[in-house]
């Protein structure tokens, strides 16, 4: 005997993902989902292609469709599938992605993710299953709801007044530059499901192909929330609803297009420390610098502009060559009003606790508003150094050791007054005896590769290291 | 090799380090530097980055990211871990793993970008809908966020569960050295995974179950692995005198502010000590009840207006437990922090 018609190889025989009534679907008497999950199911089947493909389900009457296909089936949230499908994308560049959704999925509080996969060029097949209405929740109206329609959230009937138009997904879609096929079909009558079949044939192929985003919108009836006999359903489709929603082919891509293929990488940790540019060194060396106490905490404060971060940064990475404790802090809230940026850096034998620098052993002041403000917290034995080209009073109301370096000038000359902040490291390594000419010398060579630059900013930390040996 | 980098930098450093596979993520201040580095890293090497249309978006790519079995990471600060909120829900229900780290910003609302420690809540007790838990670890340097983020991947992986690293506007733009070499990595199967062959074409990832039995049969199985791990996993540092007077508690960049006033206090000659918890779910209960005596103070520091504190006075139901904190971007100052643990004490030597 010659078997004339079976259940599609890519469904289950038997539906055991669902709790009870495994035999048959969920979907109501003449609803047109269970005519596209046998599409589709046909389809994976004849095209060779059912252990590749994932099915990303909805929340919407398509939730269950993991019950049918026989398949790697993911479900997810409310409106997110097409977002969910991009994850699983990306993850199986050689899987076949089905993304299927319903109006109020996709068309209201999931658009812009199914927007944007589209614009992305994602590689999955998204069937827009519209029905004009939310299914599975009672019949209440979408955005995709004819006008002058009854649901259960438009009793009087849809208007556009109260409500908006009803939403044509496909010809947006249509819109975007990345799809590679969009369509509207209907699955209501035998004609239109030989051309629905002939489309996601279509789309199927190019999944397969790896050639990008396919968007099918899918006409399909729901007697039980339009409350007509399924045969009715299926008239009204053609004579009322896609006088609102026509079908055919929106947008296509000529079919001997590239691949886009999205291949991903396993890595090894000798890819990363290439990457990162990461010297091979198994030992942790020990502390090459010498601190006046074991723990110092500096704050260098100026405009904007003026270099205090990258002052403060210079300082934090010669301790971290030598394996010091450290932190750095760039300037946080109230801190950043009134011109004043700063960076606290602390320098450590030991663990750091805070790397806030409240009291600081040494204060760098490029402008007056970090003098005023910042200077009154140094201690007494501590160091206040400002710059005394731009600073010409000081506050009464200092304890510290103040010394005035003429960093913008001794810049000047050096080049450019934005080496001012190297100046200033020169100075304080000098006082401080952190270190030596030598040692900042090398680091500005590493930091500065341009030779007119290096120039400037060796002229500048040696201004400002001189001008230290004679206080 | 060491290499001084932000806090932010560090999760992305740790997470290659721990074999993430894939980035998705929306910017957000103070967490951009995530994404930035995210795509630094991730692109050249072959990884997914994919910069999302929304918060809600990128937590969902996560979940499809996390159903193939990638080791999956996305980052926000607390408006965006908001947004997440429904899908951490879904990822906890389905089990899968994932990393999330909430460099935790100013709120209610739009907020400010400064630190503060108010995610407290809607991290460690859940915020999405359902009976679920997360992981949080906390870290309290910029070292400890990279090695908690090798951790997280790990743990997520163990549990099939979503792990969050729970840090803070100041850990996350502030530069500390991380010491960055090979580290030994959990290889854990998952057959469950979604992958385009034949092996997997039985495996579901849901959070549905329609029926009533099966779905409590379900929240069962969820909360046996929420005792075990609540048994296995929980961690705290303690740090100062090993006989304390007062102990104070907080976690995060307060515990680093924390430990400058614990030292501050002893070279005062007061015996102080700090606990830190590390795991902020599982919280370390039966560190505090061994280390917090009897009749000892406890002074408990957070940059929220009262959250943190909950769980210190859950560990420690008979303990004097007083708060203080300082919200809207400020940090205390350690010498208020003297002055409040000394107040503390005395209020205890008058009890």
């Amino acid at each position: 005997m010659t078997k004339i018609y079976e259940k599609s190889p890519a469904f289950f025989e038997t539906f055991e993902r669902k709790p009870s009534q495994q035999l048959t679907t969920h979907y109501c008497p003449g609803c047109g989902h269970g005519t596209l999950n046998k599409i589709i199911a046909d389809l994976v089947a004849e095209l060779g292609i059912q252990d590749q493909t994932i099915y990303v389900g909805p929340v919407g009457c398509g939730v269950f469709i993991y019950y049918y296909f026989e398949g790697a089936c993911a479900s997810a949230a409310h409106g997110r599938a097409s977002a969910v499908a991009t994850g699983i994308s990306r993850s199986n560049p050689d899987g076949i992605v089905v993304s299927y959704q319903g109006d109020g999925d996709l068309a209201a509080i999931g658009t812009s993710n199914a927007i944007h996969a589209a614009n992305r060029g994602e590689n999955m097949i998204v069937f827009f299953v519209n029905n004009n209405v939310y299914g599975m929740t009672g019949g209440q109206m979408a955005p995709t709801t004819l006008i002058d329609q009854k649901t259960t959230t438009s009793p009087f009937g849809r208007t556009e007044k109260n409500d908006g138009f009803p939403l044509r997904m496909a010809e947006m879609m249509a819109g975007l530059e990345a799809p590679a096929l969009v369509a509207r079909v209907g699955v209501n009558n035998p004609k239109n499901i030989r051309q629905a079949i002939k489309v996601i044939r279509n789309g199927l192929e190019i999944q397969r192909d790896k050639k990008g985003y396919v968007f099918i919108e899918v006409m399909s009836q729901c007697p039980t929330n339009w409350k007509k006999e399924p045969a009715e359903a299926c008239e009204w489709i053609d004579d009322v609803v896609c006088k609102q929603y026509p079908l055919g082919t929106f947008k296509e891509l000529p079919a001997d297009r590239q691949p886009q293929k999205r291949p991903r990488a396993e890595v090894d940790f000798a890819a990363v420390a290439k990457l990162l540019g990461l010297t091979a060194d198994d030992e942790t060396g020990s502390q090459e610098m010498t601190l006046p106490q074991p723990e110092m905490r500096f704050k260098f404060a100026g405009f904007g502009g003026q270099g205090v971060l990258s002052l403060g940064l210079m300082v934090a990475q010669m301790a971290t060559q030598r394996n010091m404790e450290v932190t750095w802090l760039p300037s946080y809230g109230p801190e950043m009003r009134g011109g004043v940026a700063n960076s606290s850096v602390v320098i450590g034998e030991d663990p750091i606790g805070t790397p806030v620098v409240d009291v600081p052993d040494v204060l760098v002041a490029l402008n007056r508003p970090s003098l005023d403000k910042l200077g009154p917290l140094v201690p007494k034995e501590g160091l206040i150094i400002y710059n005394s080209s731009l600073i010409d009073q000081i506050p009464a109301d200092l304890k510290g050791k103040v010394y005035p370096l003429a960093a913008t000038t001794l810049a000047a000359e050096a080049g450019t007054v934005k080496a001012a902040n190297v100046v200033v490291l020169g100075f304080v390594a000098r006082m401080t005896g952190i270190f030596e000419l030598s040692e900042l010398e090398d680091f500005l060579r590493e930091t500065f590769k341009q030779p007119a630059l290096q120039e400037v900013n060796l002229k500048a930390v040696s201004a400002g290291w001189d001008v230290a040996g004679e206080v | 090799m060491k290499k001084l980098v932000k806090g932010n930098e560090a999760v992305v450093i740790g997470a290659l380090v721990a074999g993430c596979d894939a980035y998705y993520g929306y910017p957000i201040t103070p967490a951009s530097e995530i994404a930035h580095a995210a795509s630094e890293y991730f692109l050249p090497l072959g990884k997914v980055f994919v910069q999302a249309e929304c918060e809600v978006g990128a937590i969902n790519m996560v979940f499809g990211s996390a159903s193939s079995g990638l080791r999956t990471l996305t980052a926000s600060s607390g408006p965006g871990i908001s947004l997440k909120m429904e899908g951490i829900s879904y990822l906890a229900g389905a089990e899968l793993p994932c990393v999330i780290v909430d460099v935790q910003r100013v709120g209610p609302g739009l907020g400010n970008i400064g630190p503060e420690q108010s995610d407290y809540f809607q991290v460690v007790k859940g915020g999405g809908h359902g009976d679920y838990r997360n992981i949080v670890l906390a870290p309290a340097s910029v070292e400890e966020t990279y090695r908690m983020t090798i951790q997280a991947f790990d743990l997520a992986d163990r549990w099939r569960t979503p792990v969050f690293i729970l840090t803070d506007a100041t850990l996350g733009q502030m530069m500390e050295p991380i010491d960055i070499r090979q580290e030994k990595i959990e290889k854990i199967d998952k057959p469950w995974a979604l992958d385009a062959n034949a092996a997997s074409n039985q495996n579901l990832i849901t959070s549905i179950y329609l029926d009533f039995d099966d779905m409590e049969a379900h929240i069962e199985k969820l909360h046996e692995k929420y005792r075990k791990i609540t048994e296995t996993e929980a961690a705290a540092e303690v740090y100062g005198d090993s006989n304390p007077q007062i102990v104070l508690t907080g976690y995060g960049i307060t515990s680093r502010l924390l430990r400058s006033t614990v030292d501050e206090l002893n070279s005062r000659g007061v015996r102080a000590a700090l606990i830190r918890p590390k795991t902020l779910w599982p919280f370390p209960d039966h560190i505090y009840q061994e280390t917090v005596n009897l009749g000892v103070p406890v002074l408990s520091v957070e940059l929220s207006r009262g959250q943190f504190i909950e769980d210190v006075r859950l560990a420690l139901p008979h303990h004097d437990v007083s708060w203080y904190g300082r919200v809207g971007g400020n940090l205390p100052e350690i010498e208020t922090l003297v002055a409040r643990a000394e107040q503390c004490l005395e209020e205890a030597s008058n009890d």
